[in-house]
């Protein structure tokens, strides 16, 4: 440790507007992503009441089919850009450097800025279901020719694109270069925590897939503002073409959405087992493992496009192959709850929700992934069951878990633990009544997309119907638990969780304002995991 | 005080949100422009210049403190890193428009040409298109501008070749004159790679007038204009960039900023020159020669 007096003394937590909005330190700016986050899931999700309102009744209702779209098509862009995408990098820039011994992110301006350009960029979004045309409607994926029908709207959704792909590198490479420089003195790779490592693995994902997808887009803009034909058979491109650019990025994007879902379980599950992590290693090798994975799977999402029977093969036994290091994730979370002292706090409960429910929709994106039965399921609600599952109760329920584990770290009280362990009842049953018998729609053959359907499907509808409403109205609890834990409770203790083990619960709750100014000594006890 | 012990965290600063302004405005202006609305100039322009504006504040800012002497060994590393993976999305980036070439030659043609599943294609939409490279005739051959040539690969492309290489040679020369604390031969080689560098870019300039004008080739021809207009244009672009940033770095020069431990902005630079370099070589090959 060096004497010499050193400079931090100005770097006093600043007050006022100027904290949030000139701010360098990596807890300001992972609580900005995660009440940003926590605003999109609502937008997102008021979005989704919509659909399923007019879904609860055959015919159509309240909307009319154009704007129907629009809302299918900005749910899923705001909930992935904007809720999923941000809670995560949220969390990573909180707890990554409590959990290393850094002092900060390695590059805290850039991080600012990654923030920051998030409500431009859903400000540029938004804005575009006022526009002449009306917003995008074609679906996320935007796939052309249709996308291309786009009327105003269309130049600021490839924008909107641009700019989140800006944010998102920028946090990437923000959060490589902080692992793999900022880790304290005897934090070798092999001792980080799961979640760090789930989280650098993601990040090598965005780096390397979100340029791609910002080509694609580009692609597209000047197929429609400058005479290209990359996506036009008549000029010798393929409108196929866009799909596979888009799933080579789509791929490794619904893994940016999971492995840090897998991060946060691999976390929690030992802290409430008592036991530490079983086969640590495996873990992190299972994990690396899906991300390489990732870039050679992306043709099972078009299976059903025409393309040669050698190309569907590959495709198929590639996408089988993830199964495998994903079931040593699941065999893993689960031996290591076998035979633990185990207790069922809120984020236990999420935990091992996310474990069953999130192989539910593993084993039912194991049936997309046969070529020959996809061709019954694609653009089926089978479909939106399968993702849901893995994206919902998945990674958003890992997230909810995440908040409930760190909320006492964040803001030094515990929070409402009967509260929480409700929200967690009302959300898995209505995520499940939601989302269960939308695979039987899905397998009876009703289609994606459309705002209205045939009567045979009118009583899953209204039952998935009142399952999405009762989700919905279930997070304003967990927007009053946050809430409320903020402003008061029971004082939490460093170490607030007993079995909890790691870095960040070393440093008092709530975690001051700077941690760990000068390397932390770690002792043995400190790197176990 | 950039002892190794004590973390170097920077304060606070404008920059961030400034800039995060400043791409708003950019794209909001290139949105209403593709629109045809009014006013978008206007817009555009003060986003370009709140872009531009960003830049040069934010990275006086930087230079500043770097030579104040602010930052430590840790902070380089982690801009040595930041650098490192930025090329690497960028070389991503041009994967995609890549990709798309080879999908276009090995895939979309032949198949549009009759071959393997194709052959009902073929046959009910344009039976009389014959698939070749370079596209000189598209499937549909009445919305397109059919082009009359395409640039050879021996010509100027093969001249510029040379020129990109040499600068990579120059700008190393440059790299070991700074490492012997040789700044006039730094400046000199550095001046050269800058001069090489908007050399290229004005013969790829040429290049495209005589394209568009004489061989009718353009960004409307077809698959084969898209891919060679976007590739090329998009790495002349990257060039002209990197000679901007070379330009900075040798004024940089001019006024001693760089000793011969402490250069980081060099070579970062240096890194994108050799980056814009080797994806020059991709396009020579894939686009011009094969």
């Amino acid at each position: 440790m060096s004497t010499v007096a050193h400079e931090h003394d100005h770097h006093h937590a600043p007050s006022g507007l100027k904290r949030w909005i000139f701010s360098t330190n990596h807890k300001d700016i992972g609580t900005l992503y995660l009440i940003f986050s926590l605003m999109m899931f609502f937008i997102g999700g008021a979005m989704a009441m919509i659909i399923r309102a007019e879904l609860f009744q055959p015919g159509l209702q309240f909307v009319d089919p154009q704007f129907y779209n629009s809302m299918v098509t900005v749910h899923a862009l705001i909930m992935i850009f904007g809720a999923v995408m941000p809670a995560g990098v949220g969390l990573a820039n909180w707890m990554i450097p409590l959990m290393i011994g850094a002092p900060d992110m390695a590059l805290p301006r850039m991080n600012n800025m990654s923030f920051w350009i998030l409500p431009f960029g859903f400000a540029l979004l938004i804005s575009t279901l006022f526009m002449n045309g009306g917003g995008p409607a074609g679906g996320w994926t935007m796939y052309p020719p249709l996308v291309l029908q786009l009327g105003d709207a269309f130049p600021f959704l490839i924008f909107t694109v641009h700019i989140l792909g800006v944010s998102s590198i920028m946090g990437a490479i923000n959060i490589i270069a902080t692992v793999f420089n900022m880790r304290a003195p005897g934090m070798t790779l092999m001792k980080m925590p799961l979640f760090v490592w789930t989280w650098v693995i993601t990040a090598f994902l965005l780096i390397a897939s979100l340029p791609v997808f910002a080509g694609a887009v580009t692609m597209l803009l000047t197929d429609k503002y400058f005479g290209t034909s990359f996506f036009s058979a008549a000029g010798g491109g393929d409108p196929v073409l866009f799909q596979h650019i888009f799933w080579f990025f789509g791929h490794p994007e619904v893994y940016i959405l999971a492995l840090p879902a897998f991060g946060i379980i691999s976390t929690i599950i030992p802290t409430f087992s008592r036991k530490p992590l079983f086969g640590y290693a495996s873990m992190v090798y299972a994990t690396a493992s899906i991300a390489i994975l990732s870039f050679f799977v992306w043709a099972h999402h078009m299976f059903t496009v025409g393309m040669p029977i050698k190309g569907e093969l590959f495709f198929m036994y590639a996408t089988m192959l993830i199964s495998v290091p994903t079931g040593v994730k699941v065999f893993n979370w689960i031996a290591t709850m076998w035979k633990g002292a185990m207790t069922f706090e809120t984020p236990m409960l999420f935990s091992i929700a996310f474990v069953i429910l999130f192989t539910i929709g593993g084993f039912s994106g194991l049936m997309l992934g046969i070529t020959p039965v996809d061709f019954q399921y694609h653009d089926t609600y089978f479909v939106v069951a399968h993702f849901h599952y893995v994206l919902l109760t998945g990674a958003i329920f890992a997230l909810m878990a995440a908040v409930y584990y760190w909320l006492p770290k964040w803001t030094g009280y515990m929070y409402d633990e009967k509260l929480g362990k409700i929200h967690f009842w009302l959300s898995t049953i209505a995520a499940n009544v939601l989302f269960f018998p939308q695979h039987f729609l899905g397998l009876a053959g009703m289609p994606r997309r459309i705002p209205d359907y045939n009567i045979q499907f009118a009583d899953f509808n209204m039952i998935s119907s009142i399952g999405g409403f009762a989700y919905g109205l279930s997070q304003l609890l967990f927007v009053y638990i946050v809430i409320k834990c903020a402003l008061g409770g029971k004082k939490a203790k460093s170490q607030a969780w007993e079995g909890a083990k790691g870095l960040e619960w070393t440093v008092p709750s709530p975690a001051p304002f700077h941690t760990f100014e000068t390397p932390p000594k770690l002792t043995k006890a400190m790197l176990e995991h | 005080m950039a002892t190794k012990d004590i973390y170097y965290i920077p304060e606070g600063s404008k920059w961030p949100i400034f800039g995060s302004f400043a791409l708003f405005s950019l794209f909001i202006g290139g949105a209403l422009l593709l629109n045809g609305s009014a006013n978008a100039n206007t817009v555009l322009y003060i986003g370009i210049a709140l872009v531009a504006y960003m830049f040069v504040g934010w990275f006086n800012e930087v230079i500043g403190e770097s030579r104040s002497g602010k930052y430590n060994q840790q902070v380089d590393v982690s801009f040595r890193m930041g650098m490192g993976w930025f090329i690497f999305s960028e070389v991503m980036f041009f994967a995609a428009f890549f990709g798309a070439l080879y999908y276009a030659r090995m895939f979309s043609i032949p198949w549009l040409g009759g071959l393997g599943s194709g052959t009902a294609t073929h046959e009910f939409l344009w039976s009389t298109f014959e698939a070749t490279w370079p596209l000189s005739v598209t499937p549909d051959p009445t919305n397109f501008d059919q082009p009359k040539d395409v640039i050879p690969a021996f010509g100027v492309p093969a001249i510029n070749t040379l020129i990109l290489l040499t600068s990579g040679v120059t700008v190393t020369i440059a790299h070991w004159a700074l490492k012997a604390n040789k700044r006039a031969t730094l400046i000199l080689w550095l001046a050269a790679t800058v001069i090489l560098g908007f050399v290229f870019v004005f013969f790829q300039a040429e290049e495209y007038a005589h394209a568009y004008s004489d061989l009718n080739l353009k960004l409307s021809s077809g698959i084969y204009g898209s891919t060679f207009y976007m590739l090329t244009g998009f790495h002349g672009f990257h060039v002209t960039m990197g000679a901007v940033m070379l330009l900075v770095i040798l004024l940089r020069s001019f006024k001693g900023h760089f000793s011969k431990k402490d250069h980081f902005a060099f070579e970062a630079v240096a890194w994108y020159w050799h980056f814009v370099d080797v994806v020059w070589l991709g396009l020579f090959i894939f686009v011009y020669w094969v």
